[in-house]
């Protein structure tokens, strides 16, 4: 199943070539949506600020190509990991909130993000984007009008980085952070220091984030303040919730139902496509609880 | 020998069927915040449409539009891509917003495509592709304009800026304070408010305190000109003794409405308003709103002149429509709108035009902009500085 | 600066007090809470603009036809989620949002509303050698009359009993045999009623477009979570706070701009995480 899956990922190269460009932005979302899974779906941490790790990916890489070298691969690796410094030092504020608390300090400290680089404009560009971010190519491939490199490369990214997240999600470290997640006063008893753990995942979190911004700023070779913005936040939110929390899967699901239905919609009803995002989110959740993947294992479950 | 001439015939029409359409891609920001500046140009580029007809040399314009939803390059650029390579466009236009437009430029410039910015005014965007034009403005062109000219007419002495805290808002200000100071004149604070800022009650009375000779406003449309006119007249600013300086987005109708008596006096500079009293003028509105119920801004004109250069330019190179002809021979076009007289600067591909300075006044039962000033053929600064730097 | 921020202030407590009750009694996230203000809004805006009532005139007609959408909303969608989990009702209501945000621009367009203001509203009343605007004594007016109102609604009446009960222990109240299922439905009228009044209130202030419930639904959870859930005082002092730190911030400190009222969230929040009056 999980490799016809993975088999189908390579139909848009023969199937749709004009759309690869999209099916990029698509492999790009459905990884930062996975992971928002890691803090949401496994360790119970909602964050409405989670675009701050993107964000923070995407202008590192940006700035790493404007003013040194194009080279894709260490600009990923550096993006993912400065990102990954900046939730390990969110971290230790985030962990010790639950509850609305949490929703709150998250978006707090997104929106603050967010308004630092509005402000720093003579490095981020501002309002205007950042200007002069050229990529050179990636091992050999120039990245193309068609999006094919890109599309190549954020798919492989998204794969790899896959793995990694379901090696850490059916590790003894994922199974504590289930237990975190389901009785956060219990798990110190059994002698998992549960502060600790959320940090590591959370930062984790963090460096695929980074990786999924660093992606979009090399596919796209532009970066706004749009990256940091609470709409990609909040977008990232309801597509995992669309997909379905906690399931890995859900993120990408997500993701693809997401963009598909609102790039088809948006190109049917540019102005009100809206409308019909809204009914899709509202039809899914009467009638597939759970998100896509939840309602489709409920429907699984009911022959027995 | 008939067989073969109808045979002929009949193919004919199928084979130059595929040449008789000229696709042009529009890329706007339809929903969203800035959803009423595309929603205004999409309006002009109907206007025009339906007063010009959709044939230019022989061929159907098709209008493909997308929409971008806000300041988003990534969506913006892979749109572009899509136009260019799925629906085969001849051309790419609109563009409410600047990141949008940058991130297009690379697509034109790649694709050799011609491309029209019909709106997002900040200088640098004309750099970025070899076959763009602007039909809209840039900022300096105003802002410099209205900067010497305060200093100098207007013989104003002080100035305190007031901007909003974005790319836009620092261009304004730069503009502005770098032409009025090298006029003559003194920059005596300045304060930038948040972009979404709904209250300006606090700034305003940060300015009352200074008392300074005249303020200067850079704020975007929509809610924010009305709310930034209350609270003047709230705090008490006396415009006689306190002249306000604004961009035409300061006063456009809806704040105008909204601002009421608050708005009398103010100046602004700008190169669009629908009340401008020429024949093309009169025409252009009186269509625009049979059309849509409304009246146009300088988002429609911005798009209507753009159509215009477009069929201008289709007409020059008789329906070709690669990147090479078509920049050739838009290079240097002019023509009269019902802006004024327009030109395409045949070196930076840049708007020329005239810019007019207003003031507020009631005409009837209604505020409106009444120009009393112009500056004519005004070539964007920052594009001319650009050139001298090359020599 | 002071009177302004608490001006502001009032705007805001009028928008939040709504979903601080039902969010704290029947721990129902619903961020659709502005469309309801957004409803308000454009009821205020038809009948001023279209058929020229008067502006006062327009409020109660606000107030009842946000409070009803409100009813009628709960009974058919709302009333099924409240087992489900919040993500869930999360995802529920920002896609109602989504669908009113669009329908608005259907009906009325993209263009921001303004409403024509009777003259006793316009300008300002000097006292003590300052002056203050009329319209926003007017909000400050309204602000506390509401607040009272509630106070004493929520203290002295026995439907208040009843809410004050739902709000503290669900499970008990129903062993009490308290019908919390209405004393919701009518709290949550009360709430999106009160949000429509602010939302007809915010066209004079802020300024009212199709975009309206996306752009305040952040400012109105930030009220709601630094006042504490099911908190009327503590709304209203949130509130308070934040509108008076904004103003205050933007006067003194300009180039902190937007800054200002992230941080006292962030602030407040770290340091009292059930919010200023919250409980649990």
């Amino acid at each position: 199943m999980e490799i016809a899956f993975w088999l189908a990922t390579l139909a848009p190269f023969v199937v749709t070539p004009s759309y690869l460009s999209l099916a990029s932005q698509i492999a790009i979302t459905a990884l930062f949506a996975l992971s928002l899974d890691l803090i949401l779906g496994y360790a119970g941490i909602v964050s409405l600020g989670h675009a701050a790790y993107f964000g923070f990916g995407a202008y590192t890489a940006g700035l790493l190509s404007k003013h040194y070298f194009g080279e894709p691969l260490t600009g990923l690796v550096l993006g993912a990991a400065a990102a990954g410094l900046l939730g390990y030092l969110t971290s230790h504020v985030i962990v010790r909130f639950r509850h609305l608390a949490l929703i709150m300090l998250t978006l707090g400290l997104g929106l603050l993000l967010a308004e630092a680089a509005n402000s720093a404009s003579w490095l981020t560009g501002g309002a205007d984007g950042l200007q002069g971010v050229k990529m050179a190519p990636l091992l050999g491939f120039k990245f193309d009008l068609y999006g094919r490199t890109a599309y190549a490369y954020s798919l492989a990214v998204l794969f790899l980085l896959f793995l990694v997240a379901r090696r850490i999600i059916h590790s003894p470290f994922g199974l504590a952070l289930r237990g975190i997640r389901e009785n956060a006063t219990r798990m110190p008893a059994i002698g998992a220091p549960s502060l600790a753990h959320l940090r590591k995942v959370y930062t984790i979190a963090a460096v695929i984030a980074g990786a999924a911004g660093a992606l979009l700023t090399q596919t796209t070779s532009t970066v706004s303040l749009e990256v940091l913005s609470f709409g990609r936040s909040a977008d990232a939110l309801v597509i995992l919730i669309l997909g379905g929390a906690g399931r890995l899967y859900g993120g990408i699901i997500g993701a693809v139902v997401y963009m598909v239905a609102r790039d088809q919609f948006s190109g049917l009803n540019p102005q009100y496509w809206y409308f019909w995002i809204g009914v899709l989110l509202v039809a899914v959740v009467m009638f597939l609880p759970n998100g896509i993947l939840g309602g489709l294992s409920a429907l699984r479950k009911k022959p027995q | 020998m008939l067989r073969i001439i109808a045979a002929a015939a009949l193919a004919l029409p199928l084979a130059v069927q595929a040449q008789q359409t000229i696709k042009i891609g529009v890329l706007l920001t339809l929903s969203g915040q800035f959803a009423d500046a595309a929603a205004q140009m999409d309006n002009g580029i109907k206007t025009y449409m339906k007063q010009h007809g959709d044939t230019v040399a022989g061929k159907k314009i098709e209008i493909i539009r997308k929409d971008v939803g806000g300041p988003a390059p990534d969506v913006a650029k892979r749109l572009a891509q899509e136009l260019v390579v799925r629906d085969k466009v001849d051309m790419l236009a609109g563009f409410t917003l600047t990141p949008n437009a940058l991130a297009v430029a690379d697509v034109s410039a790649e694709a050799k495509k011609f491309m029209v910015v019909m709106n997002a005014a900040t200088s640098i965007i004309i750099t970025k592709s070899p076959y763009m034009i602007r039909t809209s403005v840039t900022l300096p062109q105003v802002m410099e304009t209205f900067g010497t000219w305060a200093a100098t007419k207007a013989g104003l002495k002080q100035n305190y800026t007031m901007v909003t805290d974005y790319g836009p808002g620092h261009d304004a200000e730069a503009a502005f304070a770098s032409a009025f100071k090298a006029a003559g004149g003194q920059i005596v604070g300045s304060v930038r408010f948040p972009v979404a800022n709904p209250d300006f009650a606090a700034f305003v009375q940060r300015a009352k305190d200074l008392a300074p000779e005249s303020i200067y406003i850079f704020i975007p449309g929509g809610a924010q000109p009305a709310a930034l006119g209350k609270a003047m007249a709230e705090r008490g600013i006396d415009k006689k003794k306190t002249k306000i300086l604004g961009s035409g987005e300061t006063t456009a109708e809806a704040a105008l409405k909204a601002m009421g008596e608050n708005a009398l006096d103010i100046i602004t500079a700008w190169h669009y308003d629908y009340t401008m009293d020429n024949a093309l003028n009169k025409a252009f509105v009186k269509e625009f709103n049979a059309m849509h119920g409304r009246n146009p801004d300088f988002f429609s004109i911005g798009a209507y002149d753009g159509m215009h250069a477009i069929y201008e330019t289709l007409k020059k190179t008789k329906g070709k429509t690669d990147g090479e002809a078509m920049i050739a021979a838009a290079k240097g076009l002019k023509w009269e709108s019902p802006r004024g007289p327009m030109m395409i600067d045949p070196e930076t591909r840049d708007v020329v035009q005239d810019v007019y300075i207003r003031r507020v006044q009631k005409v009837g039962n209604d505020y409106v902009n009444v120009p009393f000033d112009k500056i004519p053929a005004v070539k964007d600064p920052a594009g001319e500085r650009r050139k001298q730097q090359k020599q | 600066m002071l009177f302004d921020g608490f001006a502001y202030g009032m705007l805001l407590f009028l928008l939040s007090v709504g979903l601080s009750v039902t969010l704290g009694m029947m721990n129902f996230v619903n961020l659709a809470h502005c469309s309801f203000a957004m409803i308000g809004g454009y009821v205020t805006v038809s009948l001023a603009n279209r058929y020229g009532w008067p502006f006062l005139a327009t409020l109660p007609v606000a107030f009842l036809g946000a409070a009803a959408a409100a009813v009628i909303l709960e009974r058919t969608l709302y009333r099924r989620l409240y087992r489900a989990s919040d993500l869930d009702q999360c995802l529920l209501t920002i896609g109602i949002v989504f669908i009113s945000v669009a329908a608005y621009a259907w009906f009325y367009g993209t263009v921001v509303q303004s409403t024509p203001m009777p003259s006793y509203l316009r300008g300002s009343v000097p006292f003590l050698g300052m002056s203050f605007a009329a319209y926003r004594l007017f909000l400050i007016a309204m602000g506390l009359a509401v607040a009272t109102l509630l106070i004493l609604m929520l203290e002295t009446t026995r439907f208040g009993a009843r809410v004050r009960a739902a709000v503290d222990n669900q499970k008990m109240a129903r062993g009490l045999g308290i019908d919390v299922d209405r004393a919701f439905m009518i709290t949550f009228a009360l709430g999106g009623g009160l949000a429509g009044l602010g939302g007809a209130l915010a066209i004079e202030m802020v300024g009212l477009d199709h975009a309206f419930a996306l752009n305040y639904l952040v400012y109105v959870l930030i009220v709601v979570a630094v006042g504490g859930l099911g908190s009327i005082g503590g709304s209203f002092a949130a509130a308070v706070v934040l509108g008076v730190s904004d103003m205050a911030g933007k006067y003194y400190f300009p180039w902190l701009g937007a800054f200002l009222i992230y941080l006292v969230m962030v602030a407040l929040l770290m340091w009292r995480p059930v919010g200023l009056f919250g409980k649990r």
